[in-house]
Parts: structure tokens; sequence; C-alpha cells
């Protein structure tokens, strides 16, 4: 390979974090105007090596060449400098200002900003022509649909003279559709001469965007292919280093009664923002309904709703024979008693405590348990048993009850919860995202147990962003938008480009597909 | 030892020492600064503190009620809330002990009036934390603000109190009168006297005893039972609090009645215990000193019991030096309660990343 070919190269770059090894003796050769991707799973190094190259982080030891110069930055100016930009998975945007304000943050160039920004206006324009990025220069950046959020980090990046581009995790927000107009930015970009790093641990994207691969599994790279010489079968393999099954096999649904049936709901935010509408369905017994929709179309909302963590504002629930209105609420604990688990969306916020030992964690929604009290007293080694038989029940390593919650990797600590919320015997499993950012051998593990739990005649509701999640596993599935139901599909019926449609509330009724009611 | 054991004793352990020291040091250079020999000084100090019975009398006296008021900041911070009217709710606790032991029938046993007594403390200072706490929960209002205005406003209702309520007839200052003798907390030299042990007198009283219970009573309450749990979560995660069925405003309002409770206590050691008497102003400081006694002692009762030792030997040695040496004042003490407050709080991890790196590197561990 001719040497000037190569825009990024790492050898033998080296990280460690505490006791964890994040980066062990990488190299990694990106060729200049390519696309390449990394794939890994959830704490395989991935993040920390492109945060070494946005110089978030050094390396203990190890060399790193930009466009053939050696490269070692302490801040991630010098990496701007150098060419390369980043696209955050959480966007840094300033909400309130305007995308023209957003872009020249950081190169405001003197006190007065007025001809920096006439100067960008001219550029951004031009870069807009150039590569297809068209965006509203004067519209402030919280108007604009996440999409159009991330064009402007991209633009960001440009603007800033960014020749390589690291992506992390780019489509985690964005709708089939957004994902597909930003593959061919990309594409756009790559035509100019960009090197774009794409982070991500959906091999769909890898198949088909990349032109080349590589591998991360506990810190190492484990392997360089060219994408069109391997397929995602042996990429699943590489990353976790056994077979893996992707496609989960399940057997015919045997739904029974109704166990959930939500009627005429209406539900405001915390904020007091109407975030779900006239939403009806019903949870049957022995069945798996998927909600799928963008995120922050009214799922979270409804699934806290249905969690008893927020009250309805109009419309009822049955649940368990027990009826919720708005003025009969049942809060998290009732719900509880009456059957009803609740994995929630955000793990790390509200399904545990990062600073408390997992059999504290362990213990959320279920302090008050006969089991573990004795009159006042707390039986600390009732609580142990209890995670230790938790843990043992959903393999959650390390077993160790008096691990920090926040010791442990996302599906280790997402196991626990899902152990805590399964091993009570519930009649309803509420379960909110139950593989965001799990690690692909815990993500075929945790969906086994919710079809384990179906097939146990549990009314299930799932609420997941990713389509192949609630695809591979529901039996029925609802599309919210905007805090309505935009389509009811059967899970045989259903496909990736009408549900994204109706995530997008796009479907025109002429285009109703075959088995799909509006 | 593993990684993670060393780090806890570091964070634990280490670090508080350093910066006691650090602060030591820090007041050493004050007292250079003000043409005193700093060895001498520490020599006085540490003898005057616990070189001899009357000293350490007057210590242990001193970090009761060090105890009451950290133990105060300490239950109410792992609920999250920062309890800055310590002041004021042992201030108002001392009024609830004096009505007690003022206006109870004499002619009762004194194991039936001193918990009286204490639980008018108890409940006092509870009602005086009850308001901003309900403020906070359900209005929104914060409660460092509050609390720190209801300590203003405890000075102002008690000085009412004293001067027109509990005054007795033509005594000129503001005092109520003798209370009631059966409300009176036996003196440590007094029991060790029925004993057949003769000790220096000193005001150290069993109150003692009682920031001892209250001490164990934290540490069970927090951590073995459930209602501990719910505040430890709360005070983590509201979000998770609320996943889990506690009601988080709830948990504002018990826990800063508990907080307020243990502040209440300050009265019976100085009224019950010593002045058998409701006198102006007989709080003067314990309430702030227990921030720091908190935040030294890592909100734990261990590490409080051990910090209000350290700010009992502070005051003490503090006070003698001020006897011993003509060109300090008194005024000494704050200043090195105001550096060990800085090295301790505001500067907490100084040493952290120089300690990590000495004791517990990272390679090694692997």
């Amino acid at each position: 390979m001719a040497k000037s070919n190569i825009a990024i190269e790492l050898i033998n770059v080296d990280k460690h974090f505490g006791a964890v090894h994040a980066n062990d003796k990488v190299n990694l050769s990106v060729e200049s105007g390519t696309i390449h991707g990394i794939v890994g799973e959830n704490g395989a190094g991935k993040s920390t090596l492109m945060s070494i190259l946005y110089g978030f982080y050094q390396a203990d030891s190890g060399q790193i060449k930009v466009f053939d110069k050696d490269f070692r930055a302490t801040s991630s100016r010098q990496s701007i400098e150098a060419g390369i930009g980043m696209v955050h998975q959480h966007f840094m945007l300033v909400d309130n200002f305007t995308v023209l304000e957003n872009v020249i943050l950081g190169s405001e160039g003197g006190a007065l900003i007025t001809q920096s920004l006439a100067n960008a206006r001219i550029e951004l324009t031009r870069l807009a022509k150039e590569y297809g990025l068209e965006v509203e220069l004067d519209i402030a950046v919280e108007e604009l649909s996440v999409g159009m959020q991330q064009r402007v980090e991209i633009l960001k990046g440009l603007y800033k003279g960014a020749r390589v581009l690291i992506l992390d995790e780019p489509t985690g927000v964005l709708t089939p559709q957004e994902s597909d107009e930003l593959f061919r930015i990309f594409e756009a970009l790559k035509n100019q001469g960009v090197t774009i790093i794409l982070i991500t641990h959906k091999l769909r994207e890898i198949m088909n965007i990349t032109d080349h691969v590589s591998v991360m599994r506990a810190g190492k790279m484990v392997a360089h292919r060219e994408t069109s010489k391997t397929n995602p079968e042996e990429l699943a393999e590489l990353m976790i280093g056994r077979k893996v099954l992707l496609n989960i096999k399940k057997s015919k649904a045997k739904s029974g009664k109704a166990l959930l049936i939500a009627k005429n709901l209406e539900i405001l935010n915390e904020q007091g923002l109407k975030r779900v509408t006239e939403v009806n369905f019903e949870a049957r017994s022995g069945e798996i309904l998927g909600i799928a929709g963008v995120t922050g179309n009214g799922q979270g909302s409804l699934l806290k709703a249905l969690a008893g963590i927020l009250p309805l504002s109009k419309g009822s629930i049955e649940i368990m024979g027990q009826t919720i209105t708005p003025e009969i609420h049942l809060n998290p604990k009732q719900l509880r008693e009456l059957g009803v688990a609740h994995v929630p969306e955000d793990r790390q916020k509200m399904g545990m405590i990062a600073e408390f030992s997992a059999s504290e964690t362990a213990l959320l929604g279920y302090h008050n348990d006969k089991e573990i009290n004795q009159g006042v007293w707390l039986k600390r080694s009732s609580v142990k048993t209890n995670c230790e038989s938790l843990m043992q029940a959903f393999d959650v390593r390390p077993s160790n009850p008096n691990l920090l919650s926040s010791n442990f990797s996302g599906g280790n600590q997402q196991k626990l919860i899902l152990a805590r919320e399964f091993e009570r015997d519930p009649e309803v499993l509420i379960i909110g995202q139950p593989t965001r950012g799990v690690d692909i051998g815990a993500i075929e593990f945790i969906r086994k147990r919710i079809i384990e739990m179906r097939d146990a005649g549990k009314a299930i509701i799932l609420i997941s962003v990713e389509l192949e999640e609630i695809m591979s596993l529901s039996d029925r599935i609802i599309v919210m938008c905007d805090g309505e139901i935009t389509g009811t599909v059967d899970a045989k019926d259903a496909n990736e480009a009408t549900l994204g449609m109706m995530m997008a509330n796009a479907l025109q009724p002429q285009d109703e597909p075959k088995g799909v009611k509006l | 030892m593993t990684r993670d054991r060393r780090l806890s004793w570091i964070n634990g352990l280490l670090l508080p020492l350093f910066n006691v020291l650090t602060a030591f040091i820090a007041t050493g250079i004050v007292f250079l600064f003000i043409g005193v020999d700093p060895i001498e000084a520490t020599k006085i100090l540490l003898y005057g503190a616990l070189g001899y019975d009357e000293g350490l009398g007057y210590t242990l006296y001193y970090a009761t009620n060090f105890v009451f008021t950290g133990l105060a900041v300490a239950v109410a911070f792992h609920a999250g809330l920062f309890n800055i009217g310590g002041e004021g709710q042992a201030y108002v606790g001392g009024l609830g002990i004096a009505l007690v032991a003022l206006y109870i029938n004499p002619a009762m046993s004194s194991w039936i009036v001193i918990p009286l007594a204490i639980s008018g403390g108890l409940l006092f200072g509870a009602l005086w934390a009850i308001i901003p706490a309900y403020l906070q929960a359900y209005r929104g209002s914060h409660i460092v603000i509050t609390t720190i205005m209801f300590n203003f406003l405890a000075s102002a209702l008690m000085v009412y109190v004293l001067v027109n309520v509990l005054r007795e007839v033509g005594e000129m200052s503001p005092e109520s009168g003798d209370f009631i003798k059966v409300s009176w907390l036996p003196f440590v030299h007094d029991v060790f006297a029925s004993f057949g042990y003769k000790i220096a007198r000193s005001p150290l009283n069993l109150s003692i005893l009682v920031a001892l219970f209250f001490s164990a009573a934290v540490w069970f309450f927090l951590w073995h039972t459930r209602w501990g749990f719910a505040i430890r979560a709360a005070g983590k995660s509201n979000e998770a609090a609320i996943y889990s069925g506690i009601n988080p405003k709830k948990i504002i309002v018990v826990t800063m009645c508990i907080s307020g409770a243990l502040a209440g206590l300050v009265g019976i050691n100085e009224l019950m215990g010593v002045q058998h008497r409701l006198f102006l102003n007989f709080n003067y400081g314990y309430g702030f000193g227990g921030i720091a006694v908190a935040l030294m002692g890592r909100n734990h009762p261990i590490g409080i019991l051990i910090a209000a030792f350290l700010f009992g030997i502070l005051y003490q040695g503090g006070a003698e030096l001020d006897f011993e040496l003509q060109n300090v004042s008194r005024d000494i003490v704050v200043v090195m309660q105001g550096l060990v407050i800085l090295f301790c709080g505001g500067l907490e991890y100084l040493y952290r990343p120089v300690l990590i790196r000495f004791l517990a590197p990272i390679k090694e561990s692997k």
C-alpha cells in the first residue's frame, strides 16, 4: 500500500483504566477516503480507542500517526487541528443556539462574532452543497429533528477542517429512513475524499456501508476484514469469540386472556407536556406486544404510566382486574404487588443505583418483602442470598453481591435487573429497551429469557427502539409516533419498510400493505 | 490486598488523616505568623485536651454536642439533603427539653422525666425541621436556603420566649429558672464517685451515652432497616426511588424530621446535663460544627464519633491555648475549624491522585 494512502495508523496502542485493560496493543490502519467500520461488544474498547484519537484520553504506550505525522493529542483542539472530527453518540450541541452559532462554537475568532458568523455562513453553504448536507442555518437546534441535529454535528466537523470523521453509534437515534439518508451522506463524503470511521454494533450497517471492518474484543483488535469478503455471522463470531444465534427461534404464541387493557390513554410527562394521546391496546397472556417508535415519541411516558410512575390524565388501564384511572392511581409498589414487573428503559438512572452494591440494587422495589425483613430489621444475610440466587439464575458475572453496581458491565447490570423483575413470578412484564448497551452474548441470553416468560403464560409489553429486536421478539407490534398509535401489525406481516413509515407517520392509506390496520 | 480494598482504605482513612494533618500544618503556619511556636502550641493543645482528667472530660463533653449535630447532618445527607439548620433545630430542641424540665411534676421519677425531656428535644427539633422539609418536598424551595432562614427565626423566637415567657419575675438576664432536679442528667464524675472512683469534676455527663446510643441507632437505621434503605436509595437516585415505589417527597419530610430531632438533642447535654436552665445561645456553633464533623466523618456514625472527638479536642485545647498564651485568643479554634473544613470538605480529594499512584497503582492490580 502506498504510504500516503493511510489516514490513520495506530501501532501497539495500549490503555488501562484501573484494573481494566481497555486497549491491549491495538493496531489499526485506516485507508484514506474509505469508510472503515469498527465493531465490537460494549466494553470491547472501541470508544476508548476513539477517545484517544480525539484527545480525551492519552494512550499509556504505542504510536499514532495521522496522515503520516506522529500524533499525540492531549486535547480535542489538537485532534481538530490534525484533521480529525468526531460525532458523539450524544450530540454536543447547545440546544437554544442556532445551527450557525453551534458550528462556530469553539472557533469564534475574536471578541465580536459578526465576521466569523458571516464567514461561516458562506463556508457552510458551500459545504452543504458539496456534500448534500442541507440544513437551515438560522433555526435553533432544538427545533431540528434528531437526524438534522446529526447533520449539524457532521457540518461542524467539516467546517473545522476534518478530513477524518469518527461517528460513534450514529444510527442509534434514527429511523431506518433517516439512517439511509445518513449513509447517502457518507457516500458523498467518501467521494470527496473524506475518511469515515464508523463505530457501531449493528452488523447490518457494517455490511451495507463500509469498505473495511475491524473487530475488537476485550480490548484487543482481533480481526481486520474487507467488508465484501466477510459476512455477519463471521463478524458476530469474531466479536464474541463463539457462535451466536442472531435470530432466536420461538414457537407460535399461545395467547390467552387480556391481562392489561389500556383505553384512551392520555399521559403528561414530568414537565406536564402531553406525550401520549388516544392510545388503546391490550396485552394478552402468553404473548409479546412490541411497541416500536423512534426515541421520544411517547413510548417512554407510556411505559412509565403502565408502571405507575406517571399518572394518567385521561383514560383507564385495567391490570389484573384492577382499574387505574386519573382518579385512582396505583403507585409502583402497589402495581408490583398486583404482579406487574417493570424493567425500566433507563437502566443506569432508574433500574439500579450505581453507588449501591449489587445486592442492594437487587433489592430495589422489593425492599419491603417479608422474606428479607424481620420486624424492623432488614436482614443483610437474606439480602445477600437473594442477590446470589438472582445472579445464579441469570448468570450475572462476577457473581459477587458486594461489588458496586457500577462495576458490572452493561450486560450484567441488565441481567441483574431482569433477574430481579423476572424471578418474582410476575404476571405482566413491562420491559423497556432490554438490550440497549448490552453485548451480543447477553442479548441472546436476555431475548431467550423474555421468550421463556412468554411461553410461561405471562403478558409482556416490550418497548424498544431497535426495530430488529421488536420484529424478532414480538407477536404483535404497535407503532407510536408523536404520542399516538400510527399502526398495529401482526409480527408475521411486519417488515422494516412499513414499520419505518409508520414510525415517521408517513404511511399513506393507499400504501397500506396487507395485514396492516391503521 | 486487592486494589478495591486499598482504594477504600485510601478513601476512608488515609485521605481524612492527610487532610486533617494538612489543616494542622496550615494552623501551624498561622501560629508562626502571630509569633507562637507551633510545636509549643500543639503540646499545650494536646495536653489541655487529653493530658488530664478534667481536660479529657471537657473534650468529651464538647464532642457529645458534635456527635448529635454531626449525626443530624449525616442522616439528611444520606437522603441527598444538606441540612444547614442544625443550629436552629438544636436551639428549638432546647425549648422542648426546657418545657418538660421546667413544668413536669417534680414528684415523678427521673426514669420517666429524663426520657420525656429527651423526647421533648427530639420532638421540637423535628418540628423545626419539618417546615423547611415540607417546603422543599412540595413547594420546591431549596432546603439549604430555608434551613438557614430557620436558624435566624429560631434565634428570634428563642429571644422572645426567653425574655417574655420563660424569664422569671424580677430576673434581669434572659434565661429560664432552674430545671426540676429529677430532669438533671448525672455528671460522670458523680457516677464514678458513687462507685467509689474519684475523678476530676468536669461538665461531662451521661448524655455521652445517649450520643453513643443514637450513633448506633443511626447506623442500624440507615444500613439495616428498609426505611434506611429507602432513604439512601432516594438520596442516590430520585428516579430509582420512584421506580421502587418510594415516595421521595415523603422521604424528604421524614428524613428531615429525624435529622432535626437528632440536632434537638444538643440541649440534653448542654441544658439537662450541665446548665440545668435554658439560656440564650447555648447552641452556639454546634450546628455548624456538625456540618464539618459529618463531612470529616464521611457521614458514617463511626467516622462522626472520631471527627466529633477531634473537634472536642480543638474546642477544649483551643480554650487552653487561649488561657496559656497571651497572644492567642479563643478565636484560633474558629481558624482551626475553618482550616479543617477547608481541607476535609473543600479540598477533600487533594491527595487522592498522589495516594493512588503510590499505594494502589494500576499496573500492579492486573
